[in-house]
């Protein structure tokens, strides 16, 4: 569904990927990870189309969306969500008014008919639309305002697949959770495959079918649970060493014998 | 981008609402603004041509300096500071927490969203606040001119009315609709270009008031040389 054929990007003349070569297939949930800086956000940004690579290919059902024109990259942006980082919500617009933004854009539908979307949306996302649909954002606590900017993403688009960056980073370990078992719930009931970019290597164990490890641009690792953790590779052994605890713990969890 | 600009959807809402908060926000600071400098301009006026016995042209030179210069100046200078400082500041704050990007992957296109409703706005509100400007600064020299500089109010008037012709108001309706694309595509390029987060949106905001304010005097001076030599005849 998603492949990055040989991509390679950098800012000015600051290389951010090097020759970077993965694919997301239909239903499935990859994590991508690394530390901060080594070029995680930027591969949503690419397949997304708001950056364009200086080499490779970015393919979205095949298409190059890189060569893209604007009309085009907005059908198959419509085939994709995206939470941005803490969200990302319009400041000066309700909750209730970010829920609905696309369809207060693209289509001839009526607040009142807006309305009842957004509130049908926020209660899937286990929000309450009766008591935040009428506040502002930055009334909202960082895991409302992140399961909020799910909440649009899925209105807006009818996704087939879900981008998040950073989706649980600032958040207590209970938003945490609920961000989480929301981001699975949709991949499970909803059969959309998810790309979430985390340095929050814990989470990512928790929900992930595949794992991809960037380091310093390059591509580390592409692999199961399982392949991650016997990885010979020493970038993604440095890269987990201080999480061994927590892997333990973790691949217990989802009943994998570590030993 | 101008061939971006001109296609729809036109956002209108989002145009009468920066109307509101460019035009209506701005009156306060541009009547004051007229008031004192045209109060100002007739005190130093009437003292010099005092000298000169010709206190009666007080009105004509009044008019010539507020209508030709300074009520575009000035108000492109206040509208410079207040709103172009305003919009670098909206957009930057946008940029740095992907509100742009979020927009745009929602298929909307940030430069007909946002740049759009702003130019327009201030093409509209800009010349309407010179000419609010203008009038009030005449006002003002005529308060001025009556009451310390003892021109009787005849004279004031007929000798503004004689330097009220097609050719200063020509020049004095042209520079601000110059003006309002210097702030408005001044400003908007600030905002969207700002980078390293609140401290990339303070510079950008710094930045985009100080090079607004610097092209609005260089665009003056050019409209007073080019324009000034082409209607010579009717000034």
């Amino acid at each position: 569904m998603i492949e990055l054929r040989g991509v390679s990007f950098s800012y000015w003349d600051k290389p951010v990927l090097k020759d970077v070569s993965f694919r997301v297939d239909e239903a499935e949930m990859v994590v991508i990870m690394g530390p901060s800086g080594s070029g995680k956000s930027t591969i949503l940004r690419l397949i997304l189309g708001l950056e364009y690579p200086q080499r490779g290919q970015v393919l979205i059902n095949g298409q190059n969306i890189c060569v893209m024109k604007d009309q085009q990259k907005q059908e198959i942006r419509k085939q994709i969500g995206m939470v941005f980082q803490d969200g990302a919500l319009f400041d000066s617009l309700t909750v209730g008014e970010n829920v609905g933004y696309y369809l207060l854009e693209h289509s001839s539908m009526r607040w009142p008919e807006i309305a009842a979307k957004a509130r049908e949306m926020l209660g899937f996302v286990g929000l309450d639309a009766d008591e935040i649909g009428d506040t502002l954002p930055e009334e909202l606590s960082g895991g409302m305002r992140r399961r909020v900017a799910i909440g649009r993403a899925l209105l807006s688009t009818n996704p087939k697949v879900m981008l998040y960056d950073e989706p649980t980073t600032g958040l207590d370990p209970h938003s945490t959770e609920t961000v989480l078992g929301l981001i699975a719930r949709l991949h499970e009931e909803k059969s959309i495959a998810s790309v979430i970019v985390t340095h929050q290597i814990v989470d990512a164990l928790e929900i992930a079918d595949r794992f991809v490890v960037i380091h310093e641009g390059e591509l580390a690792f592409d692999g199961s649970l399982e392949a991650l953790r016997t990885s010979a590779d020493s970038r993604v052994r440095d890269f987990l060493a201080p999480f061994r605890m927590s892997f333990g713990r973790v691949a217990a969890k989802r009943f994998i014998d570590l030993q | 981008m101008l061939a971006t600009l001109a296609r729809r959807p036109l956002y209108l809402t989002e145009t009468l609402e920066q109307m509101y908060l460019i035009g209506v926000g701005s009156l306060l600071l541009v009547t004051l603004t007229g008031v004192f400098s045209g109060q100002g301009l007739a005190l130093a006026f009437s003292q010099e041509l005092a000298t000169f016995g010709a206190k009666d042209y007080l009105g004509r030179i009044v008019c010539m300096a507020v209508v030709r210069e300074m009520g575009p100046i000035l108000t492109g200078l206040m509208i410079a500071a207040r709103v172009a400082a305003g919009i670098t500041a909206e957009i930057g704050a946008m940029k740095t927490s992907n509100q742009i990007d979020a927009m745009v992957a929602f298929g909307i296109d940030p430069l007909k969203k946002i740049a759009r409703p702003r130019l327009i706005s201030l093409i509209i509100m800009v010349p309407a606040l010179t000419v609010i400007c203008d009038t009030i600064a005449i006002l003002g020299g005529w308060v001025v001119g009556r009451f310390i500089a003892n021109v009787t109010s005849t004279t004031y008037w007929a000798q503004v009315f004689l330097k009220l012709n097609y050719g200063n108001m020509l020049m004095g309706l042209f520079k601000p609709f110059c003006f309002s694309f210097v702030i408005a595509f001044i400003s908007c390029y600030c905002g969207f270009t700002s980078e390293g987060g609140t401290k990339g949106v303070g510079r950008a905001t710094t930045n985009s008031v100080m090079f607004t304010s610097i092209v609005i005097l260089i665009v003056n001076f050019l409209i007073t040389k080019i324009l000034g030599s082409m209607i010579k005849g009717y000034l």
